[in-house]
Formats: structure tokens, sequence, C-alpha cells
């Protein structure tokens, strides 16, 4: 039933996700669900825990099979976890080259951690990092392979509140030099809204509602239009102070139909 | 703005009089500060480490023979145990038996982990192996060395085979079974990540199996030590005409109980050397592992 293919099948780059279902047992946890990620798209997957989007995610990186539909996505694709996975028994620079091969991998993993401001912490071991720090060497990890398209299960859910807005300044600056398309799976609507350039909320094993997001960098942190956007959000999360038709005008949703 | 305030909820307000004033105050802990006085001052608390019972039981041992309270054909005291040791030595039994002692123990341990460890390498990486090796160690593991030794005596006779087979079977069969548990209990989410990674095959068994089943091996080894000498034990009390073994029955024979202790003596050396040997593969090979320093 589930087959690999590299061929691509849509002269396409990103993710297409088409009809997929996945279930355990007698639930099902996803139904049908239809995604499609451009090149060099950020997109958000909000929703409660359980929702299914952990799921989905472990679908697209290859870790599990759908039971029905079709998944096509890049070779080149790393994941961050929501713990930093590092493996105990290397220092931070091994942990890094794994996954790559020739005489170049050490420097482009120094390359890599630089990027992640962690220069000079190549000798240390994993025990001796803060939670920040480590997550901080799994985003090298995956970065280092230049892949087309990183995903990130709730990578930093984990952290405290500032070293999180830390590491959001941190996956900015990176989009500007990492040309991938990023998929992140969180609960957090503020770092939905800090990051994302849509917001796909999933209920019912399908994606529900999506947001396109246009704000500028500013506007992110606080703005009426914001506000809006969070309100909007919350209230697809079943959140809502009823105010649901009012803030889907200024959210400068695009497609936000609700899958048939 | 207005300032509200939020009364403190009261809990068990008759005792918390007394228990919000029993305070704790942390300061830096002079024993534990890494400074050379200290360490020194440590060692100087337990100059003797993990020697320390042993030691205390020789000297009360030592004590009590002198005192009369053990006989000397019962437990004869330390030294003249010490004084007998030599004495052997000096006769010219002691070395050869200890010899042919250790070299029964090296090809017996030599044939055992080289099996133990190749069977638990492909038990551990292989579902074929699992299936090959497992239900089979299984048994051999519920049958006690000592029952096995009367058929190794039929079909291998009373030779150097019978002893060497003994001392492997000893360790083979821990070494097999700790490896294949810590192989198959390496953290699947690092498993997992090295996949995503592209790291291929070779890697994820050399960079994530290998190292990640280390703690385990290391415990296998500690018993395929100590299950070794168990297995020398036997294989030379039963049916030897050389060996640490043979010199404790020729003592038992002739009520030569200095003898007899001097090769128990020699028994428990050979184990606490197999374990400090151990101990110093741990610190060598686990020096990533954040470990619980105890108080």
């Amino acid at each position: 039933m589930s087959l690999t293919l590299t061929t691509p099948l849509h002269q396409q780059a990103g993710v297409v996700v088409e009809k997929v279902v996945r279930r355990f047992g007698e639930r099902v946890v996803l139904d049908q669900l239809d995604l499609t990620i451009a090149d060099e798209e950020l997109v958000v997957l909000l929703g409660p825990s359980g929702c299914g989007k952990s799921t989905l995610l472990r679908l697209l990186a290859g870790l599990d099979r759908p039971d029905g539909g079709l998944i096509e996505v890049p070779v080149k694709r790393a994941i961050v976890f929501q713990a930093h996975r590092l493996l105990p028994w290397q220092r931070v620079l091994p942990n890094v080259t794994l996954g790559l091969h020739g005489s170049d991998a050490e420097p482009r993993a120094r390359g890599a951690l630089a990027e992640v401001g962690l220069s000079g912490r190549e000798k240390a071991w994993p025990k001796e990092l803060s939670g920040g720090e480590a997550q901080r060497v799994a985003l090298a990890r995956a970065l280092v392979s230049d892949p087309e398209l990183v995903l990130l299960d709730e990578p930093f859910a984990a952290l405290d509140a500032v070293t999180r807005l830390r590491m959001h300044e941190l996956v900015r600056a990176l989009r500007s030099k990492h040309h991938a398309a990023m998929l992140l799976v969180t609960h957090d609507v503020d770092e939905a809204i800090a990051l994302a350039d849509r917001i796909d909320v999933m209920s019912d094993g399908r994606i529900g509602r999506s947001h396109v997001v246009e704000l500028s960098p500013a506007d992110r942190e606080a703005s009426v239009a914001r506000e809006q956007l969070r309100a909007a959000l919350l209230a697809d999360l079943g959140l809502g102070t009823g105010t649901h038709h009012f803030t889907r005008e200024f959210t400068h949703q695009t497609e936000s139909t609700e899958n048939p | 703005m207005t300032e509200a305030r939020i009364a403190a909820p009261v809990i068990g307000s008759a005792a918390g009089a007394t228990s919000a004033q029993r305070r704790e105050v942390f300061t830096p802990l002079d024993a534990r500060r890494q400074t050379p006085l200290g360490t020194l001052r440590r060692r100087l608390r337990w100059p003797l480490g993990i020697y320390t019972t042993p030691v205390a039981v020789l000297i009360v041992w030592q004590v009590l023979s002198d005192a009369g309270v053990l006989g000397a054909t019962y437990a004869p005291s330390p030294t003249s145990i010490a004084r007998s040791a030599v004495q052997l030595w000096q006769q010219g039994v002691l070395g050869p038996d200890l010899a042919i002692s250790l070299r029964r123990a090296g090809i017996g341990l030599a044939i055992g982990l080289t099996v133990g460890i190749v069977a638990g390498v492909l038990g551990g990486l292989l579902r074929s192996g699992e299936y090959v090796f497992n239900g089979l160690v299984q048994i051999m593991n519920t049958i006690p060395i000592l029952a096995v030794l009367p058929l190794m005596i039929v079909w291998f006779g009373i030779g150097e085979t019978t002893k060497v087979l003994l001392v492997s079977f000893g360790a083979g069969v821990p070494m097999y079974l700790n490896l294949f548990a810590a192989i198959r209990g390496v953290d699947q989410g690092l498993i997992e990540m090295a996949r995503t990674t592209g790291a291929g095959r070779w890697r994820l068994v050399t960079r994530v199996l290998v190292p990640g089943a280390l703690p385990g091996f290391l415990v296998g080894l500690r018993f395929s030590l100590a299950y070794s000498i168990l297995g020398l034990v036997a294989a030379e009390t039963v049916n030897a005409d050389s060996g640490i073994g043979y010199l404790i029955t020729q003592g038992q024979t002739y009520l030569q109980t200095d003898q007899v202790f001097v090769g128990l003596a020699v028994y428990s050396i050979l184990g606490l050397l197999a374990d400090q040997f151990v101990r110093v593969l741990e610190r060598v090979l686990l020096r990533w592992r954040p470990s619980y320093e105890a108080l």
C-alpha cells in the first residue's frame, strides 16, 4: 500500500499532501487531510494537543507511513524534535556532522554552529549544555545538510519564555540564509504569529482554517491586526470570545475556507 | 492603575506559625570544592575507599585469631595465611598453579567473550539473530555451571578442554544476555533522529547503537568475569591435577587450612582485579554520562 516514490509527481517544490488518512486502531487521526507548502514558505500547524499535528509531521518526515492518500516531500529534509535528541556520548561537533559525509563535513558543521551562535562550543558534551543551547545544536544539525524542507515539532515548547523569543529571532535570521520550506508544529498561538507566513489550524483530523499572515515584524509583536489575528486563532481553537465574524475581515485571510 | 490585593491562602494556620519559621540556608560546601586540599581531605576521610570493609574484616579476623578465639585449624590468621602463601611460592607450588589457572581463565574468557559478543551483537541488531540465539541462550542461562560439569567430563574427559569450556560457558551467557538487552534498549528517539539526519546503516550502528549499548556491555563484562571465575573454581575443584583449585583440594585432604585459604585469597584477588579493570573501563568509556555522585 505504501511505497516510496522519488520521482516528482507534481513538478513543484515544497510539500504536497493529498487526502492523507492515518488511523491508530479504530481512531482516525488524520482524515482525508490536504496540505501544500510552497517553496520557502513557513507554515505553522496550530492545534490542541492530540489533534494529529505531530502525526502529520512524522508522516512528512518519513518516520511513519499513511494508511491512505499521498505525500510528496523533498528528499533533502531535516527535522527538529521537541527534545534535542543529541547523542550524549558524542561532543557537539560530531553530533552536528552525524549525517554528513566528505572532507568538508567539519567546516560545514562549524559554520552551522556559528550560525546558531555556538562558535567555540564544538567540544562541549551535551550534558554541559543548557536547554536552549542543546536545542540550537539540534537546529544546526538540521540545517547543516542544506535541507529543502525543515520540519519543526514543537522545538521550543520546553524552553523558557525569554529563550523562546531568542529562538524565534534565530529562526527568522536563518530563514533569510536558508531557502527552505518549513513546517512548524506548535500549540502556542504567539509563536505561530511570530513566525508564520501562513497558519493552518487543525481540527477533526484536517486543516480547518488557514490564515495568511502578512504582517511586518513590528506588527507581529504589537498591533491591532496582531490582536485580531490572535483572537481569530483562539476562536478557531475553540477558545473564542464570539467575535469570529468580526476578526475575519482583518486577518488578511485569502483562503480561509473549510476543507470539503 | 488600581492596586489589587489578593489575600494569600492560609494553609494549616495552626501549624503554619512554626513551620514557616523553619528555613534552610545553602552555602558552598567546602569539602565539595575541587581544590587539592578538598580532594586530600576527602581522601583522608575514606583513605581506603571501597576497600574499607574488606580491610576492617581482616583486622578483626587477625585480632580474633591472636586472641585465640578462632582456632588455627578452622581459620588461620591473615598473617599466617600470607606466610603460607610466601612459603608455597618459595616451594614452587603457588607460582605454576597460579599460571595454569590464569591461562585457563584467559583462554576460557577469550572464547566465551568472543562468542557472547558476536552472538549478542547479531542478536541485538538483527531480528533473525534474535531468533537464532535468544532461545538457546535463555535455556543455557537457567542451567547452573555446576550441573553442566558432569556432562562436560563425560564428553571431554577431565582434561583442559572441560575446564576452559566451563569458564567460557560462564563468561559467554551473561555477556550475550546483557549485550542483547543493551542494544535493544538504546533510546528509540535517538535511532529515529539518526535516520532523519541521513546517517546510513553503518553510522547508525557505530555512532548510535554501539556507544548506546556500552553501559550494558560493561555490566555484562562484570558478570562475565565473575562467572568465569566461578566456572574456573568449579572445574578445578572437582577434577584437577594442577591449578589453584587443586591447591585447595590438596589442602583440604591434608587438613592444611592455611593452604585452602591461600587458594580462596587468590580467587578473591582475581575477582577484585577483574572488578577494578571494569571500573577503569567505565571511567574511560562512559565519560559522557552524567552520573550520580554519591554523598
